[in-house]
This record gives structure tokens, sequence and C-alpha cells, in this order.
């Protein structure tokens, strides 16, 4: 029983881990791209047809990545490019997002696939009680390697430090003659990957069927979460089986007649989110803060 | 690569050439992705533009649909000439309607239109105060209001599927989540025309969202009020000199804004549904922000952007019945246009080239 | 003779479109010789040092380096000749760590805990105790000058540019620096120090140069030269023709100021302490000083921008209060202001002239009609300005940024004065502007000044100040000198003051 409600808080943290995880390295980049729900629905719409063509999850997989890396693109195109309002452009890439998404898989509603496998690693998958955290499907393993990496090339590379220098400051970035527009193209491509492949999550995963907004506003708590995360890549973890918890333990505690209501319980994510914004403006520490140059507008001059 | 120089002077025709242009891009842009897809380009962009125009009733239709739209338009008008974002307009919308059904719900023997005037005072209280929490939370501890206000949204939708599943579920609704139908007084009445009668589903919120939209113009470019806000906007420092209050024009701003939402809420529901739902509205709180754009910022304008916008929602509705497409698809019209606005912007402000830097 | 100088400056000439900041400047530096760049703002030692450093590229003139003509296309070519620069408004990434901050400056890659290991076994070398793993935002300001310091010394420079670095140190943090310096120049390395801190000057530099009008006026050895002879060449001894008639100067104080404070909020600003004047009827009291001593500080707590009660003992205008009032009911009580910056702060450029006129007169009952903004009030007023101060525009009411620069400053210096103020309180009234605005606006202040108002001028230019003034103050690190009668005054005692050189009263 216990077993089966942690796999499930699991599985349903698996895209909210990947999408938060590539929009952090965006907005550490100093890029707030509201886009994540449009980018994830490209990626689930292109996985879930790709996987029909292909017959093959991992093909799908690798389309998801793809179709919400193209989907940044045009976030990248406008936002850096021609330097549009981050706010409204990420906005504009959500409506579009869901409305393309729509109109692709318009003709694959219905169809079903065949989803990723799960992979059960030997003994560690026959511990009691948290061996079902063994008995994951092959996306989920990369996704805890994929923020392991980010942590990495984020605290301890040259590259991710000059990605957080871009967000602390573009104009001292671009002054020691660092390519902040480039730096932020890869930061906001790398974002798009990962919400494809949290996209991908969903009919590969999930549930095995493409329907419109199938997303149902997970972009959404992927952005609240960043900041819950306060930025940091291993709490993005915590944070979504925190957030992932609390969505299964509604539907858990309904099953069992308990008194709280669950919408109360669905507050909670955004309530806390809202709580440690204002924490973190209110502290005078700087390192937990939202990089100082996030949603700003940077065109190179001279 | 991209370069763009910021022009120094801005011809002004581009201010206007701009938001036609962008339209036209959209839809053309539109019929290339439906040919792509393999749809009948042209059949599906008359679908999307054109029958939607077809009828005197449909036309009224238009305004129906425009109507929140122009309310919520302009009062993120007002936000965003201030330079404060606020992106919750679905959320304020929300808890206006929850202000409004509230007062529609206590009285449900009401036979007085002065109700009505009751339940907008409501639901404007009730969505200004909404938005006074992510104003407060900036004021007070400049907190982002982008991320606020958005993260209020979803607590509202909740709080309004908590409310009609619960305490303010009909007890007749046979376990759907719907509250009791509103007294008749409390509904918003269609509007009857001299000699034609009934159009559509014209109502007398459609008047009411013009005259706001044109008292917002009035404010916003004739008195001292829209003279901070615009200031604010332009140079804060410059509205500082001026001896106004940044603090002041934020929490204004934020709660004009929450408020419109609400009487939008408001309108929207004592209108069309005539009780309250989980789903009240289909993101207009959002689309809002289109109009508000495609307006380029100006009260009088979002009439107009309200029925440009609008004409993609129906579109929506007309393709999904004669293309099978899901109405959803009315966003990739939708998101287009606002990607194509926001590049217009830039063209207004910078002189871009496309190519590599010499 | 025998010793090439390891750095030369031949003719060196930079224009701004019809400005010439460097006007055929020549230079030179030795090995080990620690060489004064002196000049008032606007000087042109900031565009000079810039082009040493590669940020920018003369017009006309060679450099040379060893000997060697070069040609520094950017700082990283400075840096790889051994060129390092500290800058006065250095930025750093406060999120970051010194030696994160420190690592992305430099050129070649290394790991941070080498890198670590070597800023903190330089620190030690130099006597400049710095952690390198702590963040930058947790440092006081000196402390981040160290790491800009610590970074040019990590890659062993042969000459250092250091662009007023004791602007933002207390004095025991400067007696530090100094220290730092002597033991670089006793290496062999150049030390090109620009300051306009004589007495910093004389205790540091053997040599100095000066410039003046983007020319250089004279390199001397600043050890035989006295300080009047050295702020007399910087100041310039051409300001004679003082164009003011005595007016008569009230005995009846108009306004006054006491005990006035202000924290400083941000690593640059400049903390204001207890700065007490009195302005008399007829009076122009000029407060010369080099910018960023307290200036813009000074003036957002006149103006009523910042405003904190309990850290003015006293402001008032008569026998009215003015600690706790904004801006514009200041203004109502008969104070007008003019700050220094026109481009968004005492004018809107993207607004109308009728716009901005508002921006000063918005709470005056004829402003409004019923709720609404009176626009033929407002455009009348307008016009007058646009008239009586002969501001030149495109048409009847344009965008403030279609005006040339002197034209928007005549109509803000006329849009106050047209309120006829009692007092009013002026930033540099002619900053970046042709010589007819000037003075027009100058013959306007005087004239203002003549019908009985007070004015208060913040000025950087002392020809300016010269020019209109009765009375004059100099504004030094955020502390105000004493009010001096025009005539006991010359250019070369204002130029000591500016200096710092306080109490040396001759």
């Amino acid at each position: 029983m216990y077993e089966e409600l942690l796999l499930t808080i699991l599985l349903t943290s698996v895209p909210l881990v990947l999408a938060a995880t590539g929009e952090l390295v965006a907005e550490r980049s100093g890029v707030l791209n509201l886009g994540v729900e449009g980018m994830m629905l490209m990626g689930a719409v292109s996985a879930f047809g790709a996987a029909i063509l292909s017959g093959s999850p991992i093909v799908g997989m690798i389309a998801g990545a793809f179709g919400g890396m193209m989907t940044a693109a045009i976030f990248g195109l406008f936002a850096l490019g021609l330097a549009t309002n981050q706010v409204a452009t990420g906005l504009a890439l959500t409506i579009f997002g869901t409305g393309f998404s729509g109109l692709i898989g318009a003709p694959l509603v219905g169809k079903a696939i065949d989803g990723l496998p799960s992979l059960s690693i030997p003994l560690l998958s026959d511990l009691p009680l948290i061996g079902v955290a063994f008995q994951l499907d092959a996306l989920a393993y990369i996704s805890i390697l994929l923020v392991a990496f980010v942590a990495y090339f984020l605290k301890r590379t040259r590259w991710g430090l000059v990605l957080r220098a871009t967000g602390a400051n573009h104009d001292s970035a671009h002054a020691l003659g660092y390519n902040v527009l480039a730096v932020r193209w890869y930061a906001v491509l790398f974002g798009g990957l990962m919400a494809g492949l949290a996209g991908a999550y969903l009919p590969l995963v999930l549930t095995p069927h493409w329907a419109e907004g199938m997303t149902a506003g997970r972009g959404w708590i992927a952005l609240a979460l960043v900041v819950f995360a306060s930025w940091q890549p291993w709490r993005v973890v915590v944070g979504a089986i925190l957030f992932g918890g609390i969505t299964i333990m509604q539907l858990a505690g309904q099953a069992r007649g308990w008194t709280i209501q669950p919408q109360f319980l669905s507050m909670l994510p955004y309530l806390a989110t809202i709580i440690v914004l204002v924490s973190i403006s209110r502290s005078g520490g700087v390192l937990h803060k939202a990089p100082a140059h996030l949603g700003r507008i940077f065109y190179p001059t001279r | 690569m991209i370069t763009l120089e910021k022009r120094t002077s801005v011809p002004q025709w581009l201010r206007y050439a701009t938001p036609l242009l962008a339209i036209g891009v959209t839809i053309l842009l539109g019929g290339v992705i439906f040919a792509v897809l393999g749809y009948d380009a042209p059949k599906a962009l008359s679908v999307f533009f054109l029958s939607p125009l077809s009828r005197a009733d449909q036309i009224a239709d238009l305004f129906v649909k425009a109507c929140p739209l122009i309310i919520i338009g302009t009062g993120l008008v007002f936000c965003y000439r201030a330079n404060i974002w606020n992106i919750g307009a679905e959320g304020q919308l929300v808890l206006g309607a929850l202000g409004a059904g509230w007062v529609a719900l206590s009285f449900p023997d009401a036979t007085s239109y002065s109700i009505l005037i009751l339940m907008a005072l409501a639901a404007m209280a009730a969505g200004a105060l909404w938005a006074l929490i992510p104003a407060f939370l900036r004021v007070r501890f400049s907190t982002n209001e982008i991320l606020v206000s958005l993260m209020l949204t979803y607590v509202a939708s909740l709080l309004i599927d908590w409310l009609v599943r619960g305490p303010w579920r009909d007890p007749m609704s046979f376990g759907f989540p719907l509250t009791p139908l509103y007294a008749d007084a409390a509904l918003i009445p269609p509007m009857i025309l001299p000699v034609v009668g009934r159009i559509g589903q014209l109502h007398w919120g459609v008047p009411l969202a013009l005259l706001i939209a044109v008292i917002a113009g009035i404010i916003m470019r004739r008195t001292l009020a829209g003279y901070q806000v615009r200031l604010f906007g332009e140079a804060p420092r410059a509205a500082k000199f001026a001896g106004f209050s940044p603090s002041k024009v934020t929490i204004g701003v934020m709660m004009v804004s929450g408020a419109l939402a609400g009487l939008a809420g408001a309108v929207e529901v004592s209108a069309n549904i005539g009780q309250l739902q989980p789903n009240i509205s289909f993101g207009f709180g959002f689309t809002a922000i289109i109009v508000a754009f495609l307006a380029r910022l100006n009260p009088m304008a979002v009439i107009l952007a309200g029925l440009v916008v609008a004409l993609a929602e129906l579109g929506g509705d007309a393709a999904q019945i004669s293309l099978g497409v899901p109405k959803v698809v009315t966003g990739l019209f939708k998101g287009l246009l606002l990607f194509m606005l926001l590049a217009g912007e830039t063209w207004t402000n910078f002189k871009i080239s496309v190519g590599r830097k010499s | 003779m025998s010793v090439t100088p390891l750095f030369e400056a031949k003719a060196i000439s930079k224009r701004f479109g019809d400005f010439t900041a460097n006007d055929k400047v020549d230079f030179a530096i030795n090995p080990g010789e620690i060489h004064a760049l002196l000049g008032e703002n606007g000087a042109g030692k900031s565009t000079f040092v810039k082009m040493v450093y590669g940020v920018l590229q003369p017009d006309d003139g060679q450099f040379y380096f060893q000997g060697q003509p070069v040609s520094l296309s950017g700082p990283q070519a400075a840096r790889a000749m051994g060129i390092g620069m500290v800058f006065q408004h250095f930025s750093q990434f406060e999120a970051l760590s010194v030696a994160e901050n420190i690592q992305l400056a430099m050129d070649q890659n290394e790991s941070l805990e080498a890198l670590s290991r070597r800023i903190e076994s330089l620190s030690q070398a130099y006597g400049i105790p710095i952690a390198a793993d702590k963040l930058v935002a947790d440092l006081s300001v000196g402390e981040q000058q160290r790491v800009e310091i610590l970074r040019c010394l990590l890659q062993s420079p042969k000459l250092l540019i250091m662009d007023e670095p004791t602007s933002v140190l207390t004095p025991q943090e400067t007696e530090q620096l100094f220290t730092v310096i002597r033991q670089l120049a006793d290496e062999g390395c150049a030390i090109l120090f620009i300051s306009h801190k004589l007495d910093e000057i004389k205790a540091l530099c053997k040599q100095a140069t000066i410039l003046r009008g983007g020319k250089k006026i004279d390199t001397l050895d600043s050890e035989t030269h006295s300080k009047h002879q050295i702020a007399e060449m910087m100041v310039g001894t051409s300001i004679s023709a003082i164009t003011r008639k005595a007016g008569a100067i009230g005995t009846k104080s108009l306004f006054e100021a006491k005990g006035l404070s202000r924290p400083a909020d941000g690593p640059f600003d400049i903390t204001l302490s207890d700065i007490s004047f009195s302005l008399y009827e007829g009076q122009i009291l000029g407060i010369a000083g080099i910018s960023g001593n307290g200036q813009d500080e000074l003036m957002g707590a006149l103006t009523g921008e910042w405003r904190d009660p309990s850290l003015i003992a006293h402001l008032s205008i008569g026998t009215d209060d003015l600690r706790t009032l904004s801006p514009e009911e200041r203004r109502r009580k008969g104070v007008g202001f003019i700050p220094e910056d026109r481009n968004g702060h005492a004018a809107v450029p993207s607004m109308r002239l009728t716009e901005n006129s508002l921006m000063t007169s918005h709470s005056a009952p004829e402003m409004t009609k019923k709720g609404l903004i009176a626009d033929d009030v407002l455009a009348d007023k307008t016009r007058q300005i646009i008239a009586d101060y002969d501001v030149r525009t495109p048409e009847a009411n344009p965008l403030a940024s279609s005006l040339s620069g002197g034209n928007l400053q005549k109509f803000v210096v006329g849009r106050e004065i047209a309120r006829a103020p009692k007092v009013l309180i002026v930033s540099q009234p002619t900053w970046g502007v042709d010589i007819g605005a000037a003075q027009l606006i100058r013959s306007a202040l005087l004239s203002l000044a003549q019908q009985g108002s007070a004015i208060f001028m913040i000025s950087q230019d002392l020809e300016e100040i010269f020019a209109i003034s009765s009375h004059i103050a100099v504004l030094h690190d955020g502390h105000l000198s004493a009010t001096y009668e025009l005539e006991e005054m010359t250019p070369e005692k204002v130029g000591l003051l500016m200096g710092g050189a306080q109490g040396e009263r001759a």
C-alpha cells in the first residue's frame, strides 16, 4: 500500500524535476521563460507522435526533447534575438504551444502506445519500502543524473560560473568579454530540452495516450518549484517530491475520507512558493536570491 | 545574428502600422501552418476569421465575447503603463465572480436590479483585494509581483473549485459542482435594441465594457491620476521628483486592474452562466494580456483589440465544428499574434538588422 | 636620457562627435614610477586612461610600450601586454565569491582551487587580507577594491592604472593602499594614479601630469611644486571675467538647512555629514566640488526625494518646516528645484513638453478643471516658457527627446523660474549644453536673484561658479565648507578645498 503510494509520488514528481531543472538553468542565466507549459505540451505531442510512427518509446523520448528544444528556440528568437519582454514572450509561448500541440495532436487523439518499460535495479529494488525507487523507468533515472549534472556544472565548471555571472549581472559579464546572448541561448535551449523530456514523460510513462492540454498546469508548478528551490538544483528534487506528494496525498486522502479539503492541499505548493518568494526578498543574503538580472532585457551595444 | 540599434526617433506611422502588420503576419503564418499540416489553408482561415462575422447575431456575439477581454484589458493597461506586471488577472477574475456570487446567493429572492450594483461592488472589492496581495508584497518586501500574482491565480481557481463542490453547492444539483441559479434580478439582462430587438447574446455588460474603456481612456489621457501612472512607467525617478509616491502608484494600478478583472468575472457569470461552476473563465485573464499589448497600452484601443482577439476565440469555436480541430487551436493564433506584437514593439524602438556584424 | 620609458603616448587625440576629449596628449611613465594624472571633471582623464587600457581607441597619435609602437585593440590586448586597471566604479558579481569573480576576469584557465591558493598567497605577500571563498556581497567597498587590485596583481602587471582608487576608502584604508602601491613600485611596476586630491598626490607621486580641457598642461615634479601651484594649473587662471553685477543681498534669511546628515545607501554613495547653510535674499551660493562628493545625495535631500526628519536638524523656508514634505509640497512652499539629469529625472524624454511642464506644477489649482487636466492652461504655460527662454522646438509641442540638450535644459530651467520660486536649488545648470544656452541660463539665474530670490547652485564648472555666484562654498566628501564671499575666494583656494585640503585658510 505505502509502496504503491510512494511509487505514484515518485512518478508524479519526475516531470516536475525535469522541467524545473531546465527552467532553473535558464533562470540562472537571467532568462525568465514562462513558456514551460507550452514547451512541455510540444514535447508531449512530439514524443507521442514519434512513438506512434516509430513504435519505439525511446525514439519518442528523443523526439520529445527535440520538440521542447525547438519550441524554446522560438522563445529565444524573440526574447533574446529581438529583446522582447520575457514575461509576455513566455506567455505567448505557452498559449502558442497549447494551441499548436492541440492542432498537431488532433489526429492522435484516441490512439495508444507502449510506454517506457520500467527497469528494476537488482538488489536495490528488493529493499523494503524504498525499493520502489529502483523500479522506475529509464527517464526517471536519467532525470536524477541530469540534476546531478546541472548541480555539478553550475557549481564546479568554468562555463557554469560564466552562466551564473550572466544571470547575476549581464552588463559586467559583457564588459568582461563574455557573449551574454550566446550563454542565454544555450541555457534557454537546454531549458526547452528538459521541458520537452518532462512533457514526453506524460504519454510515455504516466498515461499512454495524447490529450490536448494534458500537462494540466505542471509547467506552472515547475516554475513555482524553481522559486521554491531558491535556484538550487537538488532542492528541486526535494520540492518536486513534496509537490508530487501533496497531489497524490489528496487523492489518497479523498479515498480515506480525510476531513481536509483536497483543494486546500493543492493550494499548498503555490502558497509555499509565495512564502519562499517573500522570505528570500526579505532576507539580506544574496546566495538564495533570484539571479539579479532575471527577466531583464539585454542587447549588446557597440 | 540579429543586431539591434536603438532608434533615435520613432516615426509616428510605425506606432500605428505595427499592430496592423502583426495581425496580417499572424494570419499569414497561421495559414502556412495549416497548409503544412495538410489542412485547406484558405478554408481554415475563412472559418477562423470570416465565418464569425457573416451574420448580425454573430457580430453581436463577437462583442459579447470581447466584453470580459475589454474590461480586464483596460485594467491591465494601467498596470503595464506603470511598469507593474500583473499577470494574475485570471485569479482576480475568479475572486470577482466569487464576490458577486456571494451577494447573489445571499439574496436568492432578490427582485430588484439594484442587487446587480451590489454584486458589481462586491466583485470589484474582491478582485482588488486579491490584487492587493502581490502589490503589498512588492511595496513592502520588493517581492516579484509577476510570480506572486501568477501563483495566486491557481489558488483562486482551487478556491472556487472548493466552494462550488463544497459549501456553495446546490443540494439539488445531483452531485454536479454547481451553485444554485442566481435570482433573475441578479442576471444581467439581454439588450433589447429598438427595431431589431434582441440580437445574439448581446447583453448590458457590453455597453458597460465600452463605457469603462472610454472612461479609462479619459482618465489616462486627461487626469492627474493617469498622468501619474504614465510618468511612473516612463521615468520612475522623474515621477518621484514630481512628488508622486511609487508605493501608491503600484498599489493603485494593481487594485484598479484587480477590480476590473473582478468586475469582468461578475459580468461573465451573471450574463452568460447564471450560476457558479468550477470553470467560469476560459483564460480570459491571460488572453486580456494579449489585448492590452495589441492596444499598445492605450485604453480606447483596447475596444478594437478586444474585438480582434475575440474573433480568434469565436473562430476557434467555428473551427472545432467545421474543421474538427480542437478549440485550443485558437491559442495558435493568439500566441502568434502576441509574438508578432512583441516583435513589432522591438521594431518600433530599434533598427533591426540580420546578418553578420562587420 | 638613457632610460626608455615603459609606456609612452605621443600626440593622442580622441573626439566624440564635435567634442574633443583629448587633444594631442603626450605622456610617459618609467618602470617603478608613481605618476599622477590630474584634472577637473571633464578634463579628459578618463578618456585617456580608457585608451591606455584599450577600452577606447584613439583617433590620432601613437602608444609605445618599451619603446615599440603598439596598438591596444581591447582590454585583453592591454592585459596581455602587462597593463592592468582598477576602475573607480568597478562592478563585481555580488552573488559570486571572491575567487569566482577573479576567475571570470582572468584570460587564462585555472582551476578555482589553484586560483584561490594564489589569491591567498598574494594577499599575504602584499598585506591585503582577503578570504578567497567569501561572497563579494559580504565585503565592504574597500575590500571589494582589494579584490580588484588582487585581480590585477595576479596578472603581474608592468603598468597599473588606478582610477580614483581612494574615493571609496576610509583614511586608514587609504594608508594601507598607499603601502601596497609603494611596494609595487619598488618591485618595478609603474603606477598611473588618477586623483584630484592634492594631499594624496603630494604624499604618493613623484610626477604629475595635468590635463585641462582635454589638453596636457604640463608634467611636473609633484614634490617640488606646492599644492597652490598644482591647484592653479588644474583649475586654470583664466577665470577672471566676472559678469555678475553686484546686486543687493538682503539680511533676511530665506532658507535654512542645519545638521543635515544622510547615510550612504549603496557602495558608491557618499555619506553626508552635518551639512548646514543659509540662503539670503538675492544671494547666489555656488557649491563647487568634484562630482561624486555628495552632490546627488545633497540634491535628493533638498528636493525631498529622500527624506528622514530624524536625520535633519532643521530645514525650512521662512517659518515653514520642510523636513517631512514631498518635492511637490516643497515647491508649493516656494522652493524650486532643477536636478542635474534632464533625461529621466528633471524631464522625461519620451513625453511631450506640456507633460513635462506639468511635472512640477500639477498641484496648482489652475492646472485642473473639474478633475481634468486643463490642457489649454498647460499649453499656454508651455508656450510661454518656450517663448521666454528661446527654446527651439521642431513643432509646437514636441517630445522632449526631440530637443537638443541645450534647448531641453533651457526649457527645464525656464519651467522652474516661471514659477517665481523664492528659493531655487539647482544642480549643474549648464552641464553639457552649448555656450549660447549656457549664457541664457546664467543670465536667467542672475535676474531671478536680482528680483530677490535666493539660489543654491551646485556646479562642477568653476568658471560658472565664479561667473555668477555671490558666495561660494565647497562640497568635499559629504562635508560642506564654510561659506565665503566671492571677493575672498580665488580659484586656487577653491581648488585646495576641492582637493580636501581643509583648514589651510590663507
